[in-house]
């Protein structure tokens, strides 16, 4: 197939992707013993927990409610007894409110569709019908940063969405699970965003995938006829390319003005791993409780991709893959240039939790910092066009006021020029601390 | 397994280059035109360099140690790299007493006075270079000519000292009979150490931007200014201005403009930036070449716009994502 690739323009990095999961099928991990549903795993208000100990849940059964307008319902992945409610620890290393439930058997809650049959009626459902199951069953992006799918599909009023994108880019190495579902759930995923079109009432969609996905691209594309107003976007291998701002470059080579959100653009990004979500949420119903995580390392013995109830400790996976290797010394819930290292392998796997790898010691620690060689190289991979090293120093001084004026608020987070540094410095903590203290104090401005 | 986990917030992986790695790199370019100048100069050339490498690491390693009670950094091989690049732009027949003059300018006063790597405002080989330059001239500009065969060389003035003084007495015809540009090209000439090969001075910058040591803006900037604004100079009178193509061929404006002006720490950091310097590079060699009195103005140039690299960092931003359409 003669593929013509795109990409953004300012910055961006080429870590070494490797995918070593990428042939490897979804498999579907066992039931836990104990599964631990944290109340906030997507960003917002955490959801309100309308059960309480001692009670009897089944699998899709709503346990807590969404708490506010950004916010989502969470539902229970298993069926079993309510054992109890309390902090627990989860991937951000803080604890949060979680219920914890005693798996009894696998009994589902009542109008969920479980059959793997699938369904092509998506043609009758109203719009506000899509939103409203949506809405319901709790779906939240799944790339990582778990807005509330609803929150996006609800377009404001004054603005018009033009196009839905898809991100099927996986930018972060390592991670397969998005790959996995495009090319195992492929016309779901297609009818999932038919749907998400229909949602914003947009004529066109793009699923954007990233060069090392050959197979999807080619699956996606043979697929394509069957739902009109589909085009598949091929791109060039470039981290942070599954960034919203940049995948909307990528593919309509339109720039977010700073400071505004996608919809500014015209554009409503989803992920793909989203995009089949919404498909069972919309036509079977099923609410979000399982999802497919990666589990890889260089020296993991079984690397793969699962099929995994929300709410199951990451060392069930863990297990499942042979184990920690030997040589461990990190572990990240996420890719390697966006994840965070986790404290302890007992925290459950969250509505976003798209990958476990498992680190050797040997690059586990940070190397020590070396002075500035004003190389440069920081500034040229940032694909904000920002200036790392002056915005780090600012911080560091504590210069919030200069650090705004050179548009610190910009900053993604990304990571890329701490990737690039030769001198081992640590660029985006500084940032980050920078960032958080001039979004506190334009807030401030604000009240 | 170590029962322990590493907690570090992302990003957990970094690209390769180290701030090692990227100074051997840039040693490795210089190769080819240290091949060259040794083949035209001999035993000389490699002399000079041994001795310029050795002071500069020597006075490095004592400063760090003695003077500022720190762990010496003599292993970034950033002290080797002026060492050699001071060794490029000397006579490679130089006394060594004036290399270690030169070194401890260079090192002590271009380089640790300022706090060490990567906080000095102009490049150390180039304040070493332009201090000797200045205390010892007569040394400084006589450079053996290769005659044949090659490595009985004769002491003489470079093709750029020529046209400074006979172009007043026998004009530009003369001059130019005297030329040859592929002797340029491949160094065949009078100059200091490391300059005289235009190709091998070139392969090394090509390896550069190939290994993403240095970017490509401040060479060809530097040399598209050299080209444009000699050229034009040129088409306006050729009796009295010399082809560009000589500008660019000869003296150290290759060698400044792939290995002295791109040093990371006294460059700009944005890419508008460092196009800005090289074009101010650019003009300061032509003008200073044709109407100062020195007749290399490459040195001073580089010097002159590291002192305005302060500036430049502040008025040339790079491209900002999403700032065109700011309403």
């Amino acid at each position: 197939m003669n593929l013509k690739f795109k990409t953004f323009t300012i910055g961006g990095v080429h870590p070494d992707d490797k995918k070593i999961t990428a042939a490897s099928p979804i498999q579907t991990l066992p039931l836990p013993q104990i599964a631990v549903i944290p109340c906030a795993m997507h960003i917002g208000a955490p959801a309100e927990i309308i059960v309480k100990r001692g009670d009897k849940v089944k699998v899709g059964q709503i346990i807590a409610t969404a708490k506010g307008f950004v916010s989502a319902n969470i539902h229970s992945s298993v069926s079993g007894t309510v054992k109890s409610i309390g902090p627990a620890p989860d991937a951000s290393g803080y604890t949060k409110q979680a219920v914890t439930i005693t798996v009894e058997g696998d009994e589902w809650a009542d109008g969920i569709d479980t059959s793997p049959d699938i369904r092509y009626d998506f043609d009758n459902i109203e719009q506000q019908e899509i939103i409203k199951r949506v809405t319901e069953n709790g779906i939240v992006g799944m790339g990582g940063a778990t807005f509330p799918t609803n929150v996006k599909l609800s377009v404001p009023l004054g603005k018009k969405a033009e196009a839905v994108l898809i991100n099927g880019v996986e930018c972060e190495p390592y991670l397969t699970a998005d790959h996995r579902v495009m090319l195992e759930h492929s016309e779901e995923m297609l009818i999932g965003v038919k749907l998400l079109m229909k949602a914003v009432n947009v004529e066109k969609a793009y699923i954007g995938i990233e060069a090392n996905k050959q197979d999807a691209i080619e699956k996606l594309i043979t697929l394509c006829p069957k739902f009109p107003g589909i085009t598949v976007v091929p791109l060039k291998l470039k981290y942070p390319q599954g960034s919203e701002k940049h995948l909307i470059k990528a593919i309509l080579n339109r720039e977010v003005p700073s400071g505004r959100l996608p919809i500014d653009a015209g554009a409503v990004v989803q992920n793909a791993g989203t995009a089949y979500a919404v498909y069972q949420a919309v036509m079977k119903n099923k609410p979000l409780i399982e999802r497919v995580v990666t589990v890889t390392g260089d020296s993991v013995k079984n690397p793969g991709n699962f099929l995994v109830r929300i709410g199951t400790p990451i060392q069930n996976l863990i297990d499942a893959v042979g184990g920690i290797p030997e040589n461990t010394g990190k572990i990240i819930s996420g890719g390697p240039m966006m994840g965070k290292a986790i404290t302890t392998t007992e925290i459950p796997v969250a509505k976003g939790t798209s990958g476990v790898l498992m680190l050797p010691e040997s690059i586990a620690h940070r190397k020590t910092a070396e002075p500035c060689i004003r190389c440069g190289k920081c500034v040229d991979a940032c694909p904000m066009g920002l200036e790392p090293y002056l915005l780090s120093a600012y911080s560091k001084k504590q210069n919030f006021e200069q650090a705004e004026l050179n548009h610190i608020a910009d900053c993604i987070e990304c990571g890329c020029c701490v990737f690039s540094c030769p001198s081992n410095r640590p660029i985006l903590d500084f940032v980050r601390f920078g960032k958080q203290n001039v979004l506190r104090i334009i807030r401030s401005r604000k009240n | 397994m170590s029962n322990i986990l590493t907690i570090s917030p992302s990003p957990h992986f970094k690209d390769k280059p180290t701030v090692k790695s990227l100074m051997f790199g840039v040693l490795t370019a210089l190769i080819p035109a240290f091949c060259v100048s040794l083949y035209v100069f001999g035993i000389g050339t490699l002399l000079t360099t041994v001795f310029s490498v050795v002071f500069c690491v020597a006075f490095e390693w004592l400063i760090t140690k003695y003077m500022l009670n720190r762990q010496p950094t003599i292993t970034d091989g950033s002290a080797i790299l002026t060492g050699v690049l001071l060794a490029f732009n000397l006579p490679s027949d130089i006394n060594p007493g004036i290399i270690l003059v030169g070194a401890l300018v260079a090192i002590g006063i271009g380089k640790m006075t300022f706090g060490g790597l990567g906080n000095n405002l102009f490049n150390p080989a180039l304040v070493g270079r332009v201090f000797l330059l200045i205390s010892f001239p007569k040394q400084m500009t006589t450079w053996p000519i290769p005659q044949q065969p090659y490595f009985d060389a004769m002491t003489g003035a470079t093709p750029l000292v020529l046209i400074k003084d006979e172009y007043r007495n026998a004009g530009v015809q003369a001059v130019d009979d005297k030329m040859n540009f592929m002797d340029m090209f491949l160094g065949i000439e009078g100059g200091s150490l490391g300059e005289i090969a235009a190709i091998a001075l070139i392969i090394g910058g090509a390896y550069m931007i190939w290994k993403k040591i240095i970017t490509w803006h401040i060479p060809t900037a530097i040399i598209a200014t050299v080209l444009i604004f000699s050229g034009l100079l040129w088409l306006i009178d050729s009796s009295t201005f010399v082809n560009p193509l000589f500008h660019i061929l000869n003296g150290g404006l290759l060698l400044g403009a792939i290995f002295m002006a791109t040093d990371y720490v006294t460059s700009p950091m944005s890419n508008p930036g460092k196009i800005v310097y090289g074009v101010g590079i650019g003009l300061l060699t032509v003008i200073i070449r044709i109407w100062g009195s020195y007749p290399e103005g490459m040195s001073f140039a580089i010097l002159i716009m590291n002192a305005v690299v302060p500036l430049i960092n502040r008025g040339f931003k790079p491209v900002r994502f999403g700032a065109t359409q700011t309403k």
